[in-house]
């Protein structure tokens, strides 16, 4: 049984049919991504996953229950911790202040979470900006801080909302080895990616959506090859440049 | 229930709403453009009521022709207020915004009341106590002025953000304000007209309204709320929404006025007010802000 | 805190403390008006500062602890001491109804100010209207000067309550900041959507915040009534008292602890100047007139308050720092 399993779900949007039948799974020490053109439907299913909206059909079971019904915070107290594409960064407390709301979710007081805090910034680097506020980080910071804060919920799954969008080559790299690190500690990773050399780097197994229904799912090298997806991107599959063709292991 | 009442009701109802009608159209006006609850729009209302006096006692004038220089008068005060003020602080949250109309609201008010006094005061219009009657319910002529009036304006709005190229950027701006940016509109223009024109709006509901109703500096608050009840039923935003909940609640409240004593009245606006946030936020036209 | 500020701290309180010994009989009511509206200003804060939620019905509140306290001391001879716990759970009551409304029907921004707005213009107007309450007239409270009744001979005992209670009402929002409720506070009023991603429920700890707001503006209410021995419903339930209410935190720092107060420090003399300079008929309004003119200020030069910049001058000026 998969720590996550979306079955068959469904959201319409007026007369949009947003989310049209998607069906995913993710194993407990899996890295999954996905992937998809823009619109595909990929936040929005992030939003059903996460419990900001409600599925109009089918349903989202994590650890074996259903989360249908289940409020966005209800499911993080599950296990399921989520970053958002554009970040949201409590802008007026300082880095530490931010991590540790997230910390709080699990640790017994006050004091604990602030420790545990402190533990969180020391793994994703961002122990020497402890004390600044939000709001005067760079980018890659605010990407950082965000992870922090989901991951100091302690959480199974981590969704990733395009974690690496405009970040410079350096620092995408420095993401993707927080992210394997963080995989490599027993935590579960959906990831939504454009940059594909970070899905390819970091992926067990790749979904691709378009148009809200799933057009193609395995493993990186057999997707990047897959005629379909190829066709769904028009060429969007290959990245900034043709070396991102071979697929790192 | 006498029959009679009812349909006196209705009519009294129907003919105030062109009215109620102007000055929600004017708040949803700037609510659509800017995003800008316009918090201080009932105490905007009360000034056009204190000019169309001041024009009535000192120079003559009727309100029925006096409303222009109200509407003038209040449309430079919008635009004061967006461009010196809202301007400002584009970036604020929301909050700061509230509070800072607050404030302009409470300038308004009580400059209102330090120069004028709190004695409730009454414009006499030139058409005085004419009524016409239509069978066994008569009309108010002031009120029916008052209703021509507002609906020519009220047309004439919808003319010009249909037709004119400046309202046609206005509508645009409000629909997509990041959009109009990158085609080059001068926002900030754009809005301090928005402003500007639902100033103008209610100062001119202010000035039909004042041989009507007697006012003072706190009829501010009550004007206030009326049209962001009829803003909330009819949809934030929607002009249309505006017009056709300004003559709903007008006649709500002029039945209810037949059914209940004069403070209740008060209630059941504020009432009303608290069913409508909480069970129709997104109004029956408008789109959730 | 640092023991510096410690120190700094407990120096004030004492010197509050023996104050009223040097001071004349007007300087220590001027002073009661600064500790009352600063401690009501406080309980604002923890809803409106902290939580970000802001109320402009906060007089609802010191309405009901009010009329409550004076209504069961009339008709049942209920002390004040006790009655003022009854009013206050009354007033947390009321702040439960709003809250849970409001809150369950995700009021944010403008919609819940309104919300707040409507709520004390329906208790004005239904007080108003209930002659058991005194209707228009309101309630007169007889002077006894008995302790008992929460009524006091010498001024200055009055003092040390309204102290008291300013005193109070930091000391809660000193604990709420350094406890899960505050932490929760600040990441709603900073992102509501990323803190209920973080497990926050928002629901529950924006009711809690204002319950407990409620519950101390209630308490507040009690002393009002007993203070200045008149309810009438347009005063203590009306929007100028809200406004007094809002006004303080915004000015001096709303969301920061000392900001109230701060706010109070300034704007109480501020209005008590207004009242007596400008007191004719007629003139009345003026001391809003001013409020207005800050509120607009403070948004456009200080919109953190006087308190944060202060801080950080302090913070530049001090040498090594």
């Amino acid at each position: 049984m998969a720590l996550l399993e979306v079955v068959d779900v469904r959201k319409r949007f007026g007369g949009l049919q947003a989310v049209a039948g998607v069906s995913l799974d993710v194993a407990a020490d899996e890295v999954v991504g996905l992937i998809g053109p823009n619109g595909a439907g990929k936040t929005t299913l992030f939003h059903l996953i996460s419990g900001f909206l409600p599925p109009d059909g089918g349903d989202v079971r994590f650890g074996g229950a259903s989360t249908r019904g289940l409020k966005p915070h209800q499911v993080c107290r599950r296990g399921l911790a989520r970053t958002f594409q554009i970040v949201k960064p409590f802008q007026a407390l300082t880095v530490l202040e931010n991590v540790r709301v997230g910390a709080l979710a699990r640790s017994g007081g006050f004091r604990a979470a602030t420790r545990k805090a402190r533990e969180v910034l020391a793994l994703v680097g961002l122990e020497d900006r402890a004390d600044r506020p939000a709001r005067g980080l760079t980018l890659a910071d605010r990407k950082r801080l965000e992870l922090a804060r989901a991951l100091a919920t302690e959480p199974r799954l981590l969704l990733l909302d395009e974690v690496m969008a405009g970040l410079t080559p350096a620092e995408t790299e420095r993401i993707i080895d927080l992210c394997r690190a963080i995989n490599a500690r027993g935590i579960a990773i959906l990831l939504i990616e454009h940059v594909m050399r970070a899905v390819m780097a970091l992926s067990h197994r790749v979904v691709v959506v378009d148009q809200g229904r799933v057009i193609a799912s395995g493993p990186p090298a057999a997707i990047a090859n897959d005629a379909r997806v190829v066709e769904a991107y028009l060429g969007e599959a290959y990245g900034s440049g043709p070396e991102d063709r071979h697929v790192d292991a | 229930m006498d029959a009679t009442l009812i349909a006196q009701g209705l009519v009294s109802g129907v003919l105030f709403g062109g009215v109620y009608s102007l000055m929600a159209v004017g708040l949803t006006l700037i609510f659509g453009v800017m995003r800008v609850v316009n918090f201080a729009h009932g105490d905007m209302m009360v000034w056009g009521m204190y000019l169309a006096w001041l024009l009535a006692t000192r120079l003559g004038v009727d309100p029925t022709l006096g409303f222009t220089v109200c509407a003038a008068g209040l449309f430079v005060l919008g635009v004061l207020v967006q461009r010196g003020l809202v301007d400002r602080i584009p970036d604020a949250p929301h909050e700061m915004q509230i509070l800072l109309l607050l404030g302009v609201g409470l300038v308004l008010e009580n400059v209102a009341l330090v120069a004028f006094g709190p004695d409730p005061q009454r414009v006499r219009s030139s058409l005085g106590r004419a009524t016409l009657w239509i069978g066994p319910v008569f009309v108010d002529m002031a009120r029916l002025a008052a209703f021509a009036v507002a609906l020519t304006l009220t047309g004439a709005l919808w003319l010009f953000l249909r037709r004119t190229d400046l309202g046609r950027t206005m509508r645009a701006t409000a629909d997509n304000p990041y959009g109009a940016l990158v085609v080059g509109t001068d926002v900030r223009r754009v809005g301090a007209t928005a402003f500007g024109i639902g100033a103008a709006c209610v100062g001119a509901a202010g000035a039909l309204v004042s041989p009507i109703l007697p006012f003072s500096p706190s009829s501010g608050l009550s004007a206030s709320v009326a049209s962001f009840n009829i803003v909330i039923i009819g949809g934030m935003g929607s002009l249309p929404g505006a017009f056709a909940g300004g003559l709903l609640v007008s006649v709500a409240e002029s039945l209810g006025a037949v059914f209940l004593s004069p403070s209740m009245k008060e209630l059941v606006s504020f009432g009303l007010l608290i069913v409508i946030l909480l069970f129709r936020p997104a109004g029956l036209f408008g789109r959730r802000p | 805190m640092s023991v510096g500020a410690l120190w700094l701290a407990s120096g004030t309180v004492l010197a509050l403390l023996a104050l009223p010994a040097v001071l004349g009989s007007y300087a220590v009511t001027v002073c009661i008006f600064i500790f009352f509206y600063g401690y009501l200003g406080q309980a604002w804060n923890i809803l409106g500062g902290y939580g970000g939620q802001l109320s402009a019905g906060h007089a609802a509140f010191v309405g009901v602890g009010a009329y409550a306290t004076t209504l069961l001391s009339m008709h049942w001879g209920l002390s004040p001491w006790i009655g003022m716990l009854v009013g206050a759970t009354l007033a947390a009551g009321l702040g439960a109804v709003i809250g849970g409304l409001g809150f369950r029907f995700g009021l944010r921004g403008f919609y819940f100010v309104l919300l707040t707005v409507a709520f004390a213009e329906v208790c004005r107007i239904v007080t108003l209207n209930t002659d058991a309450m005194g209707g228009a007239l309101g309630l007169y409270i007889t002077f006894t000067g008995n302790p008992w009744h929460l009524q006091f001979q010498d001024n200055r005992v009055y003092y040390y309550l309204a102290l008291g209670l300013m005193l109070l009402a930091t000391g809660v929002v000193a604990l709420v900041e350094r406890s899960r409720l505050g932490a929760y506070l600040l990441a709603i009023r900073e992102d509501e959507d990323a803190a209920e991603a973080l497990g926050v429920d928002t629901f529950r700890y924006k009711l809690g915040a204002i319950v407990l707001s409620a519950f101390l503006t209630g308490l507040g209410g009690a002393f009002y009534a007993n203070y200045l021995f008149s309810l009438q419903p347009n005063a203590v339930f009306g929007i100028p008292l809200s406004v007094d209410i809002i006004i303080r935190p915004v000015v001096g720092g709303a969301g920061t602890l000392l900001g109230p107060l701060l706010g109070s420090l300034i704007l109480s003399p501020l209005a008590e100047v207004a009242r007596i300079y400008f007191t004719r008929p007629g003139w009345t309004g003026l001391h809003l007139v001013i409020y207005g003119v800050l509120l607009v200020g403070v948004v456009l030069f200080l919109p953190q308050g006087a308190y944060p910049h202060l801080r950080r001058a302090w913070a530049r000026w001090r040498p090594g720092a």
